[in-house]
């Protein structure tokens, strides 16, 4: 049996891996798309080549290569902690998506953004304070 | 301003339906105690084996090109809080679809993300 010390610091560890590598390459993926251009079409074949455009630039394939590690993360701590548990604890990567891009891309957000933000977060501790399990394994 | 909000729809629903499929099919493997590649490897061969991974995968790639597509639109900071909308949804799904209990406290968790994202969606330009 996995102790519950042993069992939170799996999980927290996995749930750090997902805050540090889910904005990086969300913010890789913007800046990709800044130099894509704007999806102003819903005409098929208008889409299809807008996407085939994006996947010609580099940084699009970083942002992927980083959110492919958070992926790995998420599936392996989904595997034994909730769903309901994870999605919430890992929403502390919003506050670091909005940092970085204030710091890194420049963007402007408002007070009430950043209130916003700060809620958010507030959320996060609230949710990380139950335990990561309430069903028994099969 | 509807052609952003028809991109979080399918962001939201699409992401967070995929996400309750991944769960589930992780449920059906089982907790991962080994970390070895070799061992996670092995995971992932089973992982693939169940129908669940797939029909969430796909869902989870067709909300990741509607994320690319509002990400060309708007600031980053803007859009990746106001995907946290999916709480809401996924909570319900949570209980519904894989069984979780979703206490009080994580409900006030998920609360408090939604009025954050809220103030988030009012205080933009």
């Amino acid at each position: 049996m996995t102790s519950s010390a042993g069992l939170r610091f799996k999980t927290y560890l996995l749930i750090l891996i997902m805050v540090i590598f889910g904005p990086v390459g969300d913010v890789l993926l913007r800046e990709g798309m800044r130099r894509t251009g704007k999806l102003t079409t819903w005409a098929p074949a208008g889409v299809f080549h807008f996407f085939v455009r994006t996947f010609t630039i580099g940084t699009i394939w970083l942002g992927i290569g980083s959110l492919v590690v958070f992926f790995v993360a998420y599936m392996l701590v989904l595997s034994w902690a909730d769903f309901s548990y994870v999605q919430p604890a890992s929403t502390l990567s919003y506050g670091v998506v909005a940092l970085m891009g204030y710091f890194l891309l420049g963007e402007s957000v408002s007070l009430t953004q950043w209130t916003g933000v700060g809620i958010i977060c507030l959320g996060v501790f609230v949710v990380g304070h139950t335990h990561p399990r309430t069903t028994e394994p099969e | 301003m509807w052609r952003e909000v028809s991109f979080f729809l399918w962001i939201i629903f699409g992401g967070t339906a995929g996400e309750l499929c991944l769960s589930r099919a992780m449920k059906t493997v089982g907790e991962v105690t080994d970390f070895r590649p070799r061992a996670l490897i092995r995971v992932m061969l089973r992982v693939i084996k169940v129908k669940w991974m797939w029909i969430g995968l796909t869902l989870m790639t067709l909300a990741f090109f509607g994320f690319l597509g509002v990400l060309s639109l708007d600031n980053v900071s803007f859009v990746v809080p106001v995907t946290a909308l999916s709480y809401a949804v996924s909570a319900l799904g949570s209980g519904v679809f894989l069984g979780e209990r979703v206490s009080r406290q994580r409900w006030a968790g998920v609360l408090l993300v939604c009025v954050g994202v809220a103030l988030v969606f009012a205080g933009k330009g």
